[in-house]
């Protein structure tokens, strides 16, 4: 980076020890991450870099923890890791109950962000609080909540349970981030469709929906990511049949961490950085939608 | 609303009608309130929802933190007859026929939780009620039609029936309400008359837990404050193509499995991992004396902060993003060196930033769970970390409930601090 000509030695050492500081921390945000992935591929059934991949060895690396990871395992011949399709099933799991209450959080949570962008809804604030509010509460005072009360219910140990525990933690994010599309929402564009003579369900689906849709799905996509990775409530109202992908993870890292959790780590990682994408993509065509080009 | 376009009478008092004759006044009140009525119903389905599947099991649990009524529940009668000892001598017949008829009575399961409860009043009590509960049953059984003398018969069964301090420990119990469990919370508890007093010497934990909560709350919010505020600064004055693709750095791990990066770390941290092998690589550290970074309160540390950085980073960051770079470069236009600039004229702007980063973290860290538990060995455990064993493990439901309540309520008035420094509605999620 060129520094203006008129500074001190004394500004450029300070300001170079300042770049230094940051790139120091950025570091250290992303190192573990980074480290991940290489470690993921080694051959030897330990957590450390091997002499042989340090030297770039072709024989120090495979893929045998990722043929673990899916149940192939004709990997697990010298190891004595157990071999199950525990990862397989925890991810089928997570992946049905993730759907399914990312389904309900963003069905629910849009309408009351339609209801809620309405200058006409008396105490906005106090639902908009209350709407939030999941978000506020610590998970395990959620969960130990659920956990008492849910089995009045019936619904401890059942998937119906975890999937409605986890709509409740995704409808905060849908409502924060389709409120924050709708503030920008004209109206005269349903009023318009409205003295058309299309129907209120019409108008929606086929004017407003489409306008608001990246608040939507980036909403959605928040409670996607936040059941799939969520590991609190399903340790306290999941029984042994709702083995989830996070579940399963907390379980191998209290037992013994195998390379099969690096393999799992850095599909989640890569699956991340899609997702960050997506979204990022999301938000900038809602500000091209709404006229806020970005600057 | 132009209303010379429209087709509009008045009617004889002059008021204005729309064109089906109806006065304007009341259309527009009735359209008015169908449209309340239509943002309601869009509302309802979430609030009904959260309400029964969210706030009633957090009303639930704070009930759980004053019930005390599984005691009342199994011994009606011992407890309609304990109002009429005086509590100077040991009780006379009637209390004592009063506790072998409840004991007679009470299922297997009620005397279980009962006598779990007055074990927290005074330890002996469990196996005291257990073994009563067995001996009762088996006399009853060779002689149905038992009629006393009840107070020699339960003297038979165990001579703890003779020591009048059991008798005045069902006094704490009496109420089907307690405060004990938010007494137990801060290491105190009912003494036999109702007088609040110290838990013995060495039951107490709960007062050192609630410290080192708070502690590691505070040491991480500081850490992330130290670490996020230059970076916010940074991300904030680069040009945008720079400054885009360090963001990726700092949303990377904040999208990332929470349990990915505990994972990554423990990679890190661990005796034979990265760090300690580059140490001992570079003969910073001898082989035989790798540091312990992880499974006590350093790792709790060192992982909270790298989790919780990014929620320090972003609100400095989009607060400092307003700042117009032209108030430093007035103030060092006016002779102010730039380090005096920047603490005068930059610091103070960016400080509705920092109250929101230092909030949150908080926040967040103090209800911590999952990292402590993984990573925090012994002396990394928080309030959560024990909420859950005493939920999941102890059984102690009253006492995990109490604590939650405490949590919440700290974290509630923590938020309200929050909403007015940068209100709700502003939270950023990146």
């Amino acid at each position: 980076m060129a520094l203006p000509a008129y500074y001190t030695t004394g500004q450029r050492v300070w300001h170079r020890t300042y770049v230094v500081y940051c790139a120091l921390v950025l570091f250290f945000l992303v190192m573990p991450l980074i480290a991940v992935i290489p470690l993921s591929f080694t051959a030897a059934p330990f957590l450390d870099f091997t002499p042989g991949m340090l030297r770039l060895d072709p024989e120090a690396f495979s893929v045998r923890w990722y043929k673990l990871m899916v149940g192939d395992c004709s990997a697990a011949d010298v190891i004595t890791t157990v071999c199950s399709d525990k990862w397989k099933i925890g991810a089928v799991n997570s992946l049905i109950i993730a759907t399914i209450a990312t389904v309900l959080a963003t069905a629910i949570g849009t309408l009351a962000a339609l209801g809620l962008s309405r200058s006409h809804l008396a105490g906005r604030r106090l639902i908009m609080a209350f709407l939030i509010s999941p978000l506020i509460v610590p998970l395990i005072i959620t969960a130990a909540g659920m956990f008492l009360f849910y089995a009045k219910l019936k619904l401890v140990a059942s998937f119906a349970g975890v999937i409605l525990a986890h709509t409740v933690l995704g409808l905060p994010f849908v409502v924060i981030t389709v409120t924050a599309t709708l503030i920008g929402f004209d109206y005269s564009l349903t009023r318009a469709a409205q003295s058309l003579g299309g129907s209120p369900a019409y108008n929606f689906f086929k004017v407003q929906l489409p306008l608001i849709a990246p608040g939507v799905i980036s909403g959605a996509l928040f409670a996607f990511i936040t059941s799939f990775d969520e590991v609190v409530i399903i340790l306290f109202l999941g029984g042994a049949e709702q083995l989830t992908l996070p579940r399963q993870m907390w379980a191998g890292i209290r037992q013994e961490i195998s390379p099969t959790i690096l393999a799992v780590a850095t599909v989640l990682v890569v699956l991340s950085i899609l997702l960050l994408t997506t979204v990022e993509l999301l938000r900038r065509r809602s500000e091209r939608l709404r006229g806020l080009t970005p600057a | 609303m132009a209303a010379t376009s429209i087709d509009m009478s008045t009617t004889a008092t002059g008021e204005l009608l729309t064109a089906d004759g109806r006065p304007l006044k009341e259309s527009l009140q009735r359209s008015l309130r169908r449209r309340k009525l239509t943002a309601l119903a869009l509302v309802a389905p979430a609030v009904v929802f959260l309400f029964v599947l969210f706030g009633m099991p957090v009303i639930y649990l704070m009930t759980w933190s004053v019930d005390d009524t599984q005691v009342n529940n199994a011994l009606p009668r011992t407890f309609a007859a304990y109002q009429q000892w005086d509590g100077e001598e040991l009780p006379s017949e009637p209390l004592y026929e009063a506790m072998f008829k409840d004991v007679a009575e009470a299922s297997g399961i009620q005397i279980g939780r009962a006598s779990t409860r007055m074990n927290y009043a005074k330890s002996k009590w469990k196996s005291l009620m257990k073994k009563t509960k067995r001996q009762v049953k088996a006399l009853l059984g060779t002689d149905p039609d038992f009629a006393g003398p009840y107070k020699e018969a339960l003297i038979g069964i165990d001579k703890r029936w003779e020591d009048i301090s059991f008798w005045h420990s069902l006094g704490i119990m009496k109420d089907p309400y307690t405060l004990g469990y938010y007494l137990n919370s801060f290491d105190l508890q009912y003494g036999f008359g109702k007088e609040v007093v110290q838990q013995p010497e060495n039951r107490r934990i709960y007062k050192t837990l609630w410290m080192r909560t708070l502690m590691i709350s505070v040491i991480v919010t500081l850490a992330c404050l130290a670490l996020g505020y230059p970076v916010a600064h940074l991300l904030a004055t680069l040009p945008l193509r720079y400054s885009n693709l360090l963001m990726i750095c700092v949303l990377m791990p904040f999208w990332t499995s929470l349990l990915v990066r505990i994972v990554a770390w423990m990679i890190m941290l661990q005796q034979e991992g990265v760090i300690n092998d580059t140490l001992v690589w570079l003969r910073l550290v001898g082989d035989e004396s790798r540091w312990q970074m992880m499974y006590n309160f350093t790792g709790t540390i060192i992982v909270m902060t790298q989790i919780l950085l990014p929620f320090m980073i972003l609100p400095v960051y989009s607060v400092m993003k307003g700042i117009s770079p032209a108030y430093m470069k007035a103030a060092q236009n006016l002779g102010a060196p730039p380090a005096i600039a920047f603490l005068r004229v930059y610091v103070p702007q960016s400080l509705p930033g920092v109250g929101a980063g230092v909030i949150l973290v908080f926040i967040v860290a103090i209800g911590y769970f999952i990292t402590p538990e993984l990573v925090g060995g012994k002396d990394g455990q928080m309030i959560g970390n024990y909420i859950a064993y005493h939920l999941k493990s102890s059984l102690n439901w009253g006492l995990a409930s109490a604590m939650g309540v405490i949590l919440l309520t700290a974290i509630l008035i923590l938020y309200w601090v929050y909403d007015r420094v940068v209100g709700i509605d502003n939270m950023k999620m990146g």
